[in-house]
Parts: C-alpha cells; structure tokens; sequence
C-alpha cells in the first residue's frame, strides 16, 4: 500500500489553508519486509536519491533505505550546501555538470522545493600563478559546455565590493574564477525531497533500523542483519558516508578510506549580506549566506581520524581568521553555532561509486569534502550500478580498485589532503 | 587510557616524551601506527598498495603518528581513541616495542 | 541615544532595563509574523528583545537588549520592521499566515518555470534576516590569549560562589567566571535589602577576598571542547575600548583547566498559550529582575501564571512592592506554606487555574483563565502578565562534548548525562534547585575539583542564608486546550507555533531533529533557550511517548554568540599568517625590489632597474643574465644538513637517483618520490666530506621533505645512522648567473677559487672569506655559467653587496622571480607548476633518472600500469607560431583540426617571453608528449575566445648540449 502524498503547489497550500485538511506524511514510516530486491544502508542524501533513481529511471521498486536514526541525519544535514561544476579532471568535470544539471530540475522532479539559489561561485585567486591553475580550469569548464568566467582584480572589486582589497591584506586578490550556475541548495530539503519522491514510488524508508551485519554466501552478499531483524536482499549498497569503513568492515572489507572531522560554522541571520558563493584562495575556505540570513562557511577538515562530531578550538579560531581575511566588515557579526561531521577523506580526494571485491555488494563513499554537491549525480550512478552491476559511464574513473592501477583522480593536485595541513 | 590529575584525559594535549603535554597544534598528524611499512627495497607492490591505500580506520583505539614539528621534531606514536578523543600514553616512534 | 532620542539610565541598567524605566514595551518586531514583542526575558536567553547597536563600521545587529550593559553614549534602535517597529507594514504577513505554516516555502515557489525560485529567492532574503550589518571595516580590536588554571568555575551565582570558594580553600588556583556584570546570579533579582543580599555580599566578599581566586566577570564561557580546554569571550564593551590605544573590545581566552565546574545554573521556561508572545508578557524571573535589580516597575497590574513553585517568590516580590498580583497556578495542589506565605502579602492565589489566551495587542491587557473542573472562562485584566513553565538546568556546556543529557520527571527538565573526568556539577545545573542542596553540591563540587587537582583540604559547605528554602516542585506542562484561540508561540524569535508542531507532527518530521529543521525551532540566536524543552514535551504529548525517547537536539558551541572577530584576535590584515622573509629582505627594498607573495614568503619578484612593472622588467633581468651576469636571492629553498656514517645510503634509497657514489666536493641534482609515487620534490645535494651532505630543496616543499626525512629516519629506517637538521634559516643562498659570473666572483671574492680545476660544473667547495664560511655549489638553473653562494644569514647583506660593488665593473643587477621563472623555462626546467601530485617522473621527463639497479622510495608504486601507459600526457615544450599573439598559462592543447571540446589533450604550465627566441614559448603537458615534436598544435583558451597555434619542441629551447654552462 502506498500512501499517495498530495501534490505540493501554491494552491494546495491555500486549500489546505482553508479546508485544515490535514497533510500527508512526507514519507511512510515504514517496518522492515523480510526481503528487498535492493537494500541501501544509509538514509543520507546519497541513499535516498539512489533508491529514488532505482524506482525512476531502473523500475526497481521492492527498495527500502535503511537509516540508523533519522533520514538526513549525517552529512546531508550538515554540509555549507554548495552546488557546482568546476572540476578540472576527465571525468569529474562530467560527472559534477551532470549532477548539477541534476539539481536544476530537481525541485520539479520531485515536487519538492529543494531552493537551488544559483547565485554564483567566485573563487579567488590571490597572484598571477594562481589564477593560471584557476584559468585552466575555467578553459576545460568551457570546453565541456559549462559556463565559467575569468575575472581579474578590478572585476572581482566590482562584484565582491566588500572583499579586503587595503594594502594592510595579507594575500591580495588578484583575480578569479566565476562559474555563474553555481550556488546553494536547502540542505536538508534534499533528503527530505528525496524521500518522499521515493515513497510514493514505493520504496520503504526504515528509520531507526541499525546495520549489524552482512550474510554472506560465498563471495556473495545476501543479505543484513539488522537490530529489527535480518533482511534478505537481492544487491545491498554501502552508502553511509563518515562511515565507510566501519560498514565495510562488517562484510570484511578494508577500504582507502579514512575518518576526519570537518567542522562548518553560521552566524546569526543578517539581512543580505554577501549575495555569492565565495572561496577563498589563500586557504581552504567558502562562504555564502543562507536564505534565513546566516553566513555560512567552512574550511579544512582538522586534520586526525576522528568520529567524535565536534571540532577542535583551534580550528574555529583559524577559520575565523579566513573569513576577516577575506571580509573584514564579518569581524562584527558573531558567530551562531559550529558543529563537525565525520567525512570520509581518500588518499585522492575522489570518491568511490561502484561494485566490491563482494557480488552484489556496492559502494558509495570516500566522498571527501564534495558528497552534497554529488549527491544527485552519486545517487543516479549508483542506482546504474545497483541496476546494471555495472560502473555507471559517469563513474568510471571513481572505482574501488583504481589504486591498484595507478588510476588516482587528485583533482586538485595536492597529494594526500589528509596529513597536509 | 589515562585519567587523573595530568589533565591528560582529552584530545588536544599530547605527552611528548621529550617536552611534555603539550597542544596539539604543535605537532603534525601522521596517520596510523599500527601498518607496517615494508622494508626498503620489498619488491611486492601489493604489499606497498596495502601499506599506503588501506586503512582499518577504527571507531575506537587508534595507534597513530604525530610529529612534534614545533618541539623536538620527534615523531611520536600515540594512542588516542577516534570515538571520543581521549589521549593515551605516547612513545618515541624510534624506540620501537609497545608504548 | 536611543533611535535619535536620548535616553537616561543608570549604571547597572541594561538596554532593556532602561527601556522599560523609560516606558518602552514595544522591544521589536517577529522574524516571520512582524508581530510586536517586548521583552520576555532578563538575560542571555531573550528571543525578542534584539536590538542593532553603534554606528558606521561598530554596527553590530541583533543584540539582546538584556544582555547590553548601558554606558555613555551608547547608540541603539531596533531592527527588522519597515518603516518603523511602532508602525511595521510587514505585519500585513500575519494576515496570510494561515497560508504560511511550517516549511511553507518547500511546497511552493517552485513554478511556473524550472528555476524560477531565482525569481522568489530575493523577496524571502530580503524578508528573512534580523538586523542589517554594514560592509564597512570594523575598527575595533580584538585578541586572544591562552590561560590556566586548576579549577575552572563557570558561573557566577551562589553555587559557583560555593564551589569557587570550596576548590580554592582546598588550595587550587581558581578561575571564577561569569557572563553578568555582577556575581550572584539568580540572587541578584532578589530583594535588594535583607537576609539574602547580606549572604550575598558576604559569600562574594570572602570569594574574592581569597588570593588564588581570580574572578572574570562579563566573561562568558562559549565553548567545551576535548581536553578540558573551554573558550572563553571577556567582552569590555561597557568600558568603551579605544582600539588607537591598544585596548581590546573582547578577547577570546582559550583556558585550559585541569577540572571544571558547571555552576550554570537554570533558566526559566514560558508557557505556551494563545497570543503568549504579546508585550507585557515575560517570565516571571525576569520580572523579578527588573523589578528588584533594576528598580524598574515592569507593570502596575500583574498576573503570574505558573506550573511549578519557583514563580511563587517572583509573585511574592511583585506583591511586596505594592504591584497588584493574582497567582495563577495549573496545579491543583499547592503547598500550603507557599500559598500562606503568598497571602499575607495579600496575593490572590489561584489554584487550579490555567491562562488559555493572552489579551491586547501591542500590549498584554488581560488574559483568558480556565480553571480546574469547570467550564467556566475568567476574563482578568493585566499589563503585566508572568509565567512561569519551570526552570531547565542550563546543560548546553556540558553537552559540548559529547555526553547528551538526560530527563528528569521530578525537575521536568533535562539535566548533565554525566560528566567528562575532571568535570563536576554544582547547584541547578544537577537539578538541585533549593538553595541549601545547591550550597552542598557546589561544596562537594569544589572539593572534588581541587582533589582532582592534587589539593587536598576540604572545607565544609557553605552555611545557607537564614531564608525559607523550599523544595522545588512542578507539575509537567498542560497543553494549551484546542481552540482557546490564538498564535501559542513555542520559538518567539522563529515564530513557531503549536500549529507549526502539530503540521511537522502530521507531516512525519516527528523526530526532534527533523522538527528543528523543518519548522527552524530553536535556530534563532538564542538557539532554542526558552523554546526547546516546551517543543520537546509538545511533540512527545503528539507522538505519545516519554521525553526521553522524543530526545533532544544537539547542543553545539558557541553558548551565546561570539564575534568573529574575537576569534580571529589579532592574526588580522597583515598578521593573517606569518610572513617569512629572507635574510637579504631589507637589501631589496633598497634596491628597488618589487615583492610577491610565494607562499608564507616575501620574494623579490622584479627589480625596478629593468622597468616599471613585471612585464616590462623581467625581460630586461633575462637579458642581464643572458649576456653578462646578474644575482638573485634563493635564500627560501629549504636547506638541511645531512650528517653521519650512512648519510650516503640514506640519501641513495630517497632519491630516485643513485647517490651513493657522489663524491665529496660535488653536487647532484635529484628527486624524491612519495611512497604513493607522486613526485615529492627535487633539488640538489651536495657532499662536502666524508659524512658531511648540504641538500636543498624546493621552497615550497621545504617543511614536507624534512618531515618526510625525519619520518623515515625515526619510523621505518631507525638502524640507519644519519642526522637531519634544517639549516633553511642559519644559510641564506643567492646565486649569481651568467657568462661573466666567473669573474665577478673573482672581483667580489678573490679568496674563492672559482676556476673549472678547482670549481667544476656540479662541483662543491667550501671556502672562508675573512673568517666567514661561503658555500659555493656551481650549478644553473637557468642554463648560464652559475654559482649558488651559501653563506651564514647574519652576513648575507655584506655578501650581497660586495658583489654588486665589486663586480659593477660587469654590469651586474639583482634580478627577480619573474626572471629566475623564465630562465628555467627556457631551459627545461620543471618547477612548482609542473611539479603538482598528478605528474609523475616519467611524466616530467625525467623517468631516465631512476636508477634501475637500486631501490628507492616509490619504486614499486611507480610501477602500476597507469602510471606507465604509453598515452599519458609529457613534457613538450611549445612555440607561439603567432607572432601577433602570445601563449598563457593555462590554455587547453588540441590537435591541429580536431574539434575544441572535451578535455583536450593536454595544457600549458609556464610561459615566458623567451628574449633569446624573439617569441613566447612554454612548458606544457601532451598526450603522448614529445613523440609529437615538430607538430603544429592549438592551444585554446575559451575564457577569451582564444585560439593560438604553436608547435611542440624539446623543452630543452637553449643550448640544448649544455655549452654555456662552460664558458
């Protein structure tokens, strides 16, 4: 039985308004069946939009997610809620415009307003070398159909006019890169939309249902253990992202995967104050202000395995320093709140989607500090997989084994993010 | 792990060997202590792919590299542990045999 | 001044305080609905009451009014209304807010087009946001220190009085904190004459009386974090700070203690009934604050509505300085010495008795009453309406790290779920709210804290004031009856209602974190203080389960918020990071030096002797060096001293070149791999003695290679006798290039020996010049005769000098990055651009080094098929075939006649102006790299519609046989 919730419109909302009809729950909450054609662990953006994809595009329907707590409760709901395109890499630059185009859609795909505010990324380049490494990106984003801008100083000053450009800045900007399409998204909306989009499609949203264990046939997965319960399933995929290794483990699998924490930070809400996305060049830092007002913002992870979901003092102090650096008019506003996810980092900075050394044993992880922006594309391309039992075209080149083959996608070009700080 | 008067029951403050509990930030992570990185010269390249792509990334005791770049310069292996933070005991990484 | 009107207070007054003495009710406007609020609270957990303080770049928004200490020459208004808080035209939303429930805009907004919430998103930004801040720099300051302690105590009332006053008898240093501009907490709202205020002055006159007691007042603890490390916010505002005289506005103080005591005490909690939010109506703990701290009548006509005991002595209060007050209480049962106390001073107690709707509209008039088992609805008059739901320990600290607090059925709140080693409750925050069970667990709080400490004298508790101390009893919350009418608001600042919680409920955003996120209860900035807990006991009355299964949401730092520029202190403007700046930096000023940012240092980039700017000088610098002889500073490579018997194995298994057999007195150029095989660096290493090496290193890989040397020395190769040290600071390094670099040298430092018998291509030599140690190491990076000159730091400036005076015979000039950049890649040299993690020694051309009959690090991982693949991108080098046009950085490589699109195959590092060619050329990457020499190519650059051809040639563009290096 499926509970058919209403369509979402301006004129329900007013019928409702009149008639205090009640709403329909957004999502069923829904027991676990004894048995899945697919099971997806992790109720995250990721696994949502799979099982969602797996319903859409493959005519799967006997899904569930199983979620350990409540949907959206890792990173989904945690991230600084940036969507972009400008990846330099064969194979990043397709699969992030793919996902971007993605969003684009998405809030009519799913009748879900997920805000998808494309207000534009800067990323500032702060010397000539710099902005050579940022115009080579920009070229390849143009020879891919994406839109991308170069912007030099006087450009930059026009647009960010509240940026330090004073002889008393420490790394003056020099230039930029604008990627106009870019922007934020409601974080949570997305799992939320995902989820009820799913719903009505069939599949069963498992809430509060813990993984315990993989049964195994062989070299075959059949199936989980859960603390509701063991659940046969015909493909079973990883999709838990912080917790990569933990999971995998349990179906003996060691993974390039590590644990670090990466904290996000917001100011109390302000009227509009800074209407772009804006990444700092000097260091790992980005900014933009959400629709309720808060300055949002990150940086780097802290820099040691950790599951502890809080961040270290130090670190606040030094994203601080960023973000006067950068506009210095923030010294006044005051920090609201900052928390930490637990993120997966990979000797490369790229991630994995597709099969395991297991049959019918899938994996998305690894996703480093890009899982939001993916997650459309990350769950279309594991739901190809899922379907398919094979790597999704888009997804070729973030394969579990490409190590092996001296195949590592560093985007960025910095070697292992992980120890340098 | 350890607890007590030190104070040294918390992320943040290393017990350097050499210069005593000191803030994190002064020292350099290095990932996990407990791989054994195969000798020089090993011609195995699985065993060199498992020592650097492979981690067992634990929810819990970590044996782990720090270096203490604004000390001594003595990489350390600490135990920590990745679920709540908490510090243990540290020994000279040169000084091989348990800490 | 208070919205261009003065306005007079008192010392001690708040904003808020003075505003009500002054007779302002109407505090501001609510974030969604615009309706007017007051002042509900007296301190930090006030939702309404936010104001926008100062002027011109010290505009700071959205200040609780309670919190903001009134000084002279204070500048206030409040925010978020149009044209004015008394006459707002936003209220008009109030009228569509049966359209507008909870998550509202995830509904809508969505069409007609894709896209189109770009068309709507700029009316809900503008309408969504508190106060407005300026761009302008803020031109106050702010610094951060480090501090210790033995035991910390955070908050100032009497329990952490008792505690700090235990702790320190015990012997331990304490460090007494507190947020209030007084220390007594919640006694500071009692009467200000009698019993208690006499305890009071007591207790704080014996804490602060004792010498390891330092007590911070307007000091707020912000943040728990791991190690007993807790971020501290001293804020000086009220003393209006003059930055120009170095005074700090805040200081951010990382104290680290060896225990903590939570002594944070417990807030109180609304009720929620219909129109709850109108102003007049505020706890009745902050009425008791205005009235008794303040001398401020918050109105002449109260009501106190109230669940539990604690608003009796509010109403008592109230009573005593002759205000009108019915007490109206949900319960049926009441002690009946609460209540005799309560009637002798002529309050008109009401039992059983529920406050269903609050009357007025821009101020409270009266209110709807139920009472118990009747059907009956009293209309009662006020303009001052009290409530009271129960007190919540302030738990938010103790949460910081991780240990979720639990619920307590007696308390009707939630209290610590334990606490971390070291750390210890004292008084209300552990639910002990009666005074007398407080004053012992901050006694045994204190002497737990110095034991744990290593002090060890206790002293006995605190004797209790010789005041009625009651138990503190409470009857859980009732729910507002359906249909009394009415917004019953639960989050005041989000605007969040009953009806807000029951659509979430209805919809499945049922659990605690998801009705937080959809309905943004307890996002605003007192995150939830006075909203939280009722939401909790609302939505599990919905879900029909216990409190504790209905859970909490996280409770995360900063307690209140913190400026970021406190954060940030003083590592502002210039003092961002740290600048390195080389021996010779004062030498290049003088000289005319242009300088640029190359990493943490300062380099010359160009000299103003050859032009004006970049473009124009560092051509001119090229030709100096071409022709006769020009110096530059390399005094940023990174340098380390490498000693010992097995230095010559140890250097021979990091590079991928053999050096186990270089010879003293020469030098080799060499480069290291990761394990991974990604290209860590490459410089030169020069052997001196038996076990004597002088390596160099590239500057900006300079910290990670000596890491990775330590590394491997102190992890995987202990048996190996070496010594690493980095001498990058004690040697600073210049190098002069050119053909007449010989004799300059023999101009400036007869004494060196710098002829080819004695001095070599790659030779090495050490010499003393007038006592003074020079390293000479003669090798180019820029294909001419060339020396690099290592001298001890102190004597850079007169090594630097002598050879411009001596040789300027020779026409020697400082020459720059620009120039040293081009130079190379004239020559082929690969540099920070090609040397970038994803290229590797093959890649760069350079595979040929690797010796094939050692091992070396990254040997085995080199060998992985991909990284071996005939097609991977190489080393070319490329000529401009345009003469009208120019190559650039960062431009896409195509094939001659295939279509631009896709990723190419190939791009441009580094490009130069090359003054020996007469056109520009390039480093860049191709596919299948130079097995193309000779073939014309397209470098695109869409990002200014460019296309240029150039051709591909051996990177090698000058003196490919190396002749000029022997001149």
């Amino acid at each position: 039985m499926i509970a058919m919730s209403s369509r979402y419109s301006a004129l329900a909302l007013a019928r409702h308004a009149l008639t205090g009809k009640p709403w329909a729950r957004a999502w069923r909450s829904a027991d676990p069946k004894p048995a899945y054609d697919v099971v997806i662990i992790g109720g995250g953006g990721h696994g949502l939009a799979a099982a969602y994809y797996l319903a859409a595009n493959h005519g799967i329907q006997r899904v569930a997610v199983i979620e350990r707590a409540y949907i959206g409760s890792g990173n989904v709901g945690r991230n600084t809620t940036l969507v972009r395109s400008n990846y330099l890499l064969d194979g990043n630059t397709q699969f992030f415009e793919h996902s971007l185009k993605l969003w684009e859609g998405l809030s009519h795909e799913l009748n879900f307003n997920v805000m998808l505010s494309q207000r534009g990324q800067i990323v500032l380049a702060h010397g000539p070398s710099q902005l050579e490494v940022l115009a080579r990106k920009g070229n390849i984003m143009r020879l891919n159909g994406i839109d991308a801008e170069l912007l030099d100083r006087a450009d930059v000053m026009r647009l960010l006019p509240y940026l330090d450009y004073s002889q008393a800045s420490r790394f003056p900007i020099h230039g930029g890169l604008l990627q106009r399409r870019a922007g934020t998204v409601r974080h949570d909306a997305v799992a939320w939309g995902y989820a009820r989009a799913a719903d009505r499609l069939g599949v069963d949203i498992v809430e509060n249902c813990e993984v315990t264990g993989f049964v195994r046939d062989g070299d075959r997965i059949i199936g989980i253990e859960t603390n509701r319960g063991r659940i046969a399933a015909g493909r079973t995929a990883i999709s838990v992202a912080g917790h990569s290794s933990a999971v995998a483990a349990m179906a003996g699998l060691k993974v390039p995967i590590e644990s670090h924490l990466l904290q996000a930070f917001v100011t109390e809400p302000i009227k509009p104050f800074v209407d772009h996305v804006i990444s700092f060049g000097a260091e790992l830092f980005y900014i933009s202000q959400s629709d309720k007002g808060g300055l949002v913002f990150g940086g780097h992870i802290d820099g040691f395995n950790s599951y502890t979901q809080r961040g270290q003092f130090p670190k606040v102090q030094s994203v601080a320093e960023c973000a006067v650096a950068l506009i210095p008019a923030i010294s006044r506003l005051r920090l609201l709140r900052h928390w930490a996810g637990i993120q997966d980092m990979t000797p490369d900075g790229s991630p994995f989607i597709g099969r395991t050394p297991l049959r019918n044993l899938y994996l998305n992880g690894g996703w480093c500090y890009q899982g939001f922006k993916a997650t459309p594309a990350a769950g279309c391309c594991l739901a190809f997989t899922i379907a398919h039992d094979a790597e999704h075209p888009l997804a070729r080149h973030l394969s579990l084994d490409r190590f092996e083959r001296g195949n590592g996608h560093d985007e960025y070009g910095n070697g292992n993010w992980t120890y340098r700080q | 792990m350890a607890t007590g008067p030190t104070g040294n029951d918390g992320m943040l403050r290393i017990p350097c060997p050499h210069c005593g509990e000191r803030d994190y930030t002064e020292f350099r992570y290095g990932g996990d202590a407990s791989k054994i990185r195969p000798p020089h010269g090993t011609a195995d390249a699985r065993a060199w792919q498992e020592y650097v792509f492979l981690f067992d990334n634990p929810k819990g005791a970590h044996l782990e590299y720090w270096q203490h770049v604004l000390g001594c310069r003595q990489w350390l292996v600490l135990e920590r542990d990745t679920a709540t933070n908490a510090v243990g005991k540290a020994h000279l990484a040169r000084s091989q045999g348990s800490p | 001044m208070f919205e261009r009107k003065p306005l007079l207070g008192f010392a001690g007054d708040t904003l808020a305080s003075a505003l009500l003495a002054n007779g302002l009710t109407l505090a501001g406007r609510s974030f969604k609905y615009h309706r007017p609020r007051g002042f509900l609270a007296a301190g930090v957990e006030e939702p309404n009451a936010l104001f926008t303080l100062g002027e011109g770049g010290r505009t700071t928004p959205n200040v609780a009014a309670t919190t903001t200490e009134l000084y002279e020459g204070l500048v206030a208004r409040r925010q978020n209304a149009w044209p004015s808080v008394d006459f707002d035209l936003g209220a008009a939303i109030s009228l569509l807010a049966p359209l507008l429930p909870a998550g509202f805009y995830y509904k809508t907004f969505m069409g007609p087009r894709r896209g189109s919430w770009m068309w709507y998103e700029p009316f809900i930004r503008r309408a969504a946001g508190l106060g407005r801040a300026r761009h302008e720099r803020d031109p106050d300051r702010y610094e951060t220190r480090h501090a210790y302690t033995d035991v910390l105590v955070i908050g100032g009332g009497p329990a952490g009085l008792a505690a700090a006053r235990a702790a320190a008898a015990a012997g331990a240093a304490v460090a007494l904190v507190e947020q209030d501009s007084a220390l007594g907490g919640m006694l500071l709202a009692a009467p200000a004459t009698g019993a208690l205020e006499d305890w009071r002055t007591e207790l704080e006159r014996a804490v602060r009386a004792m010498p390891n007691v330092e007590v911070l007042l307007r000091t707020t603890a912000c943040g728990v974090y791991d190690g007993n490390t807790v971020a501290l916010l001293e804020r000086h505002d009220h003393e209006r700070p003059d930055a120009g005289l170095g005074k700090a506005r805040e200081v951010a103080v990382t104290m680290h203690a060896r225990a903590i005591i939570y002594a944070t005490g417990a807030a109180e909690r609304p009720l929620v009934f219909g129109d709850n939010d109108r102003p007049g109506i505020m706890l009745a703990s902050a009425a008791q604050a205005y009235l008794n701290r303040y001398a401020v009548d918050p109105g002449r006509r109260a009501l106190v509505a109230t669940n539990n005991d604690g608003a009796w002595r509010s109403a008592i209060d109230l009573a005593v300085a002759g205000i009108a007050v019915p007490i109206l209480d949900q319960r049926q049962h009441v002690e009946p010495a609460l209540q005799d106390a309560a009637r002798r001073v002529g309050i008109d107690v009401r039992t059983g008795a529920l406050v269903t709707r609050a009357q007025g509209r821009r101020a409270v008039t009266g209110a709807l009453v139920a009472h118990n088992g009747s059907a009956r609805v009293e209309h009662l008059a006020c303009d001052l309406l009290c409530m009271s739901g129960g007190w919540s320990p302030t738990v938010h600290l103790t949460s910081h790290t991780g240990r979720k607090p639990v619920y307590r059925d007696d308390i009707g709140a939630f209290v610590p779920g334990g606490y971390a080693p070291g750390q210890f409750g004292a008084g209300a925050v552990s639910g002990e709210f009666a005074l007398s069970a407080a004053l012992r667990s901050a006694a045994e709080a204190g002497r737990a804290a110095a034991h744990y400490c290593g002090h060890a004298d206790p002293i006995g508790p605190t004797p209790p004031p010789q005041v009625a101390d009651h138990p503190f009893t409470l009857e859980p919350p009732r729910a507002c009856p359906r249909g009394a009418g009415g917004k019953a608001f639960v989050d005041f600042q989000n605007d969040v209602t009953t009806r807000d919680l029951a659509l979430a409920h209805e919809e499945g955003y049922a659990a605690i974190e998801h009705l937080k996120r959809y309905t943004t209860l307890g996002m605003g900035t007192d995150q939830g203080k006075t909203s939280n807990l009722n939401a909790i006991h609302l939505m599990a009355a919905l879900r029909g389960v216990g409190i504790a299964e209905a859970g909490t949401t996280t409770f995360r730092p900063p307690y209140t918020p913190v400026s970021i520029g406190a954060l940030a202190g003083r590592s502002i403007g210039h003092h961002f990071r740290p600048i390195r700046r080389s021996p010779l930096h004062d030498c290049h000023i003088a000289n005319g030096a242009a300088m640029i940012d190359a990493g943490p240092w300062l380099r010359p980039w160009y000299y103003r002797w050859a032009g004006g700017d970049a473009a124009a000088a560092y051509v001119n610098e090229m030709r100096l060096v071409r022709s006769a002889v020009g110096l530059a500073d390399i005094s940023s490579l990174g340098k380390i001293d490498v000693q010992w018997p097995d230095a010559a194995e140890f250097l021979n298994r990091v590079y991928v070149n053999g050096f186990a057999s270089l010879p003293a007195g020469k030098a080799r150029y060499g480069v290291m791999l990761n394990d991974d095989a990604s290209v860590l660096d490459d410089g030169t290493t020069a052997r001196f003695g038996e076990y004597r090496y002088f390596m160099t290193t590239t500057t900006a890989q300079a910290a990670e290679v000596m890491s990775w040397l330590e590394f491997l020395l102190q992890t995987a190769w202990i048996d190996l006798d070496v010594q690493v040290v980095s001498v990058t600071d004690e040697w600073a390094g210049m190098s002069i290039a050119g053909p007449r670099a010989r004799a300059a040298l023999a101009l400036a430092l007869p004494e060196i020996d710098a002829a080819d018998a004695a001095l070599p291509h790659m030779g090495a030599r050490e010499f003393e010049v007038d006592g003074v140690p020079i390293r000479v190491l003669r090798l180019s990076f820029s294909g001419e005769l060339a020396y690099e000159l290592y001298v001890p730091a102190g004597y850079a400036i007169a090594l630097w000098e002598r050879l411009l005076e001596r040789a300027a015979a020779l026409g020697i000039r400082p020459y720059g990055l620009e120039a040293l950049a081009s130079l190379r890649i004239e020559k082929g040299h690969v540099a920070g651009l090609e040397l970038d993690h994803r290229n590797t020694l093959d890649d760069l051309g350079l595979g040929k080094m690797a010796a094939r009959d050692k091992a070396y690090v990254g040997r085995e991982l080199r060998a992985r098929a991909q990284l071996q693949a005939p097609g991977r991108w190489s080393l070319v080098g490329l000529e401009c075939l345009e003469p009208s046009a120019r190559l650039r950085g960062g431009a896409i490589l195509f094939a001659r006649g295939e279509a631009l699109a896709g990723h190419g195959r190939g791009y441009v590092t580094s490009v130069t102006w090359s003054t020996e060619l007469g056109k520009y050329i390039a480093l860049g990457l191709y596919q299948g790299g130079l097995r193309h020499a000779g073939e014309e190519i397209v470098c695109a650059y869409p990002l200014k519609n460019e296309q240029v051809r150039a051709r591909i040639v051996s990177p090698m563009f000058i003196d490919p046989n190396g002749e000029r290096l022997h001149v």
